[in-house]
């Protein structure tokens, strides 16, 4: 038996009482990259952010159904979400720094929020953090610059390395590289290829060739249910769903 | 199939047409510099005889013959009540604007609409509720118990607990700013994008900390703009302000301690300009503490007008803070 690191169960997400995931099960195992695919609407980032309680900003979702992170319900009543959500870090659609903030202040602001003020540490994650994310070797001998006036690219590793300063053990991707170039798209995916053997990683993702080169695992949703989940190669190459066939051939979506 | 084109005369009807507006744009324009420039004859006199000193003396003597004028009192008095009722309305305000951003859209609508019915109440209104209702609540549970603890150690609190005087004034118009800059804040505040706001939350920030570390300094230059808005206001404000400063005139108009009797540029423009013979020294002090006024507000204005477009246009992308 594999160890999971991450198990949704049942989970259900309605907007205004019109639904839009139904009812998915899945299992995620440790240090692995699960892409989940579909077409626009199909439910993939509403999911995505049932995973670290995203939606508790918005009073017009409502989630049920459980999300296991070590054997913890995410959604028990008594569960503080902010404990368990700074295990789980985020990286959105859109690169979204502190535009105020320095490129350190940006990176330590997580730990700032959790009340970490010694210097040497913040700078070690600073440099650690900016490093995994591959951005340290562009910014290490500007890190007061605000981080504003860094391409859109390194805004978005930017972003990476600040979910990454506060050590989550689940790194969850709302399409991280769909607002960059291919070089930009190329470095993240590098990024995401060398930050598994650190974290589990689940990704939301337009582009099946994406999908193919980074994940393990790939999960195929369509109009809010989850149509097939496995290996990435079986589910590219040989899909036992229909509908899965239809979409990685291209032929919707 | 052959279209008529439109005849020429058109282009004149469009001539007339941008005529029209460039001088209605105008008129806001040449009655500013009207208002400058005719207030500062019609004070002439008062510029002529005592000069720039009107503006640093204290005396106020309008006994024909033995006549003397300094504006300092009036102009300390607005600078003074302005900036207790900016320390009272900012954080309120800021607080009101917080919640109102945060609340679930039905009760916030509510919420909203009674902030802007808050800043269309008339100051006389304003005025006549500080005077009979707040001011015998306050002093006798605030100015008494204060002042006969504090008054005889402390300039700031001594004075007659009368409830007529600075500190009432101040905390009136406090009452009066709060709607302004709430409700301009609370549109700043929600001009944040919901992006940045995701960022602290997915951080583990909590309700506070998203404010802190996305909101704020986010949206600091357009809640400053909001803030000297409220100001402009607070400097302008005449009606509730005269009913309760307590419109004292000359050196004791000084402001010196909260529980007395002082005066604003605009209270004393109130009270006595009717009075004034239309020909006299008096008047043309009057007007050209008027102008002082006018001064004072527009530079308050225009500051704050900077701050918040600035703020409007980070929003929209097109300068980065």
């Amino acid at each position: 038996m594999d160890k999971y690191k991450l198990i949704a169960e049942n989970i259900t997400v309605s907007y205004n009482n019109i639904i839009s995931v139904k009812n998915i099960t899945m299992k995620f195992k440790a240090n692995t990259v699960t892409s989940l695919i579909g077409p626009s609407g199909c439910g993939k980032t509403s999911f995505l952010r049932c995973l670290n309680r995203m939606h508790d900003m918005n009073k017009n979702v409502k989630v049920m159904g459980k999300v296991v992170i070590d054997n913890t319900d995410l959604y028990l009543d008594n569960m503080n979400p902010i404990y368990h959500r700074r295990k789980v870090g985020m990286v959105f659609q859109k690169p979204n720094p502190f535009p105020t903030m320095s490129i350190y202040d940006n990176v330590t602001a997580g730990l700032r929020l959790n009340g970490i003020k010694n210097k040497k540490i913040l700078d070690g994650s600073v440099e650690n953090s900016l490093k995994l994310a591959y951005l340290w070797d562009e910014v290490k001998s500007d890190l007061k610059k605000p981080a504003i006036e860094l391409s859109g690219g390194q805004q978005q590793r930017l972003c990476i390395a600040r979910a990454l300063a506060i050590n989550p053990e689940i790194l969850l991707m709302d399409e991280p590289s769909s607002a960059l170039d291919p070089i930009s798209t190329q470095k993240i995916e590098e990024t995401i290829m060398n930050l598994k053997n650190e974290l589990t990683i689940i990704i939301v993702t337009h582009n099946m060739q994406q999908a193919i080169r980074i994940s393990d695992y790939t999960a195929f949703m369509y109009l809010g249910k989850l149509i097939e989940f496995g290996e990435t190669k079986k589910l590219f190459t040989a899909p036992t769903d229909p509908l899965t066939a239809k979409y990685v051939k291209g032929f919707f979506g | 199939m052959f279209m008529e084109l439109k005849p020429p005369h058109n282009l004149f009807v469009d001539k007339i047409f941008k005529i029209i507006i460039i001088t209605s744009a105008f008129y806001i324009l040449i009655l500013i510099v009207y208002l400058i420039i005719k207030l500062f004859l019609e004070s002439g006199p008062i510029w002529q005889e005592i000069g720039f000193s009107f503006i640093i003396n204290s005396d106020w003597n309008t006994i024909e013959g033995r006549e003397s004028f300094g504006a300092l009192p009036y102009i300390l008095g607005t600078i003074v009540t302005s900036i207790i009722a900016m320390i009272i309305a900012v954080p309120l305000s800021i607080g009101i604007a917080m919640f109102a951003s945060y609340m679930p859209k039905e009760s916030h609508i509510i919420l909203n609409f009674i902030i802007d019915l808050l800043a269309s109440i008339p100051s006389i209104i304003y005025g006549l509720w500080g005077l009979i209702v707040f001011r015998p609540i306050f002093v006798k549970w605030f100015e008494i118990p204060i002042n006969s603890t504090l008054g005889e150690h402390m300039w700031l609190f001594s004075g007659i607990p009368l409830g007529l005087d600075i500190i009432t004034a101040s905390i009136v118009l406090a009452i009066m700013i709060i709607p302004t800059i709430a409700s301009v804040s609370r549109e700043i505040m929600k001009s944040v994008p919901l992006q940045q706001q995701e960022a602290a939350f997915m951080l583990g920030a909590t309700k506070w900390e998203i404010f802190k570390f996305a909101i704020f300094p986010y949206a600091k230059a357009g809640l400053v703009g909001a803030s000297i808005l409220g100001l402009g206001r607070a400097v302008g404000e005449t009606m509730a302000i005269t009913m309760l400063i307590g419109n004292a005139t000359g050196v004791f108009a000084l402001p010196k301690s909260l529980f007395q009797a002082g005066q604003t540029m605009s209270s004393i423009l109130a009270n006595e300009f009717i009075e004034a013979s239309p020909l006299s020294l008096h008047i043309s002090a009057l007007i050209g503490i008027g102008l002082i006024l006018l001064l004072f507000a527009i530079c308050i204005n225009i500051i704050a007008h900077v701050l918040v477009v600035r703020m409007l246009k980070v929003r929209e992308g097109l300068i980065n803070i």
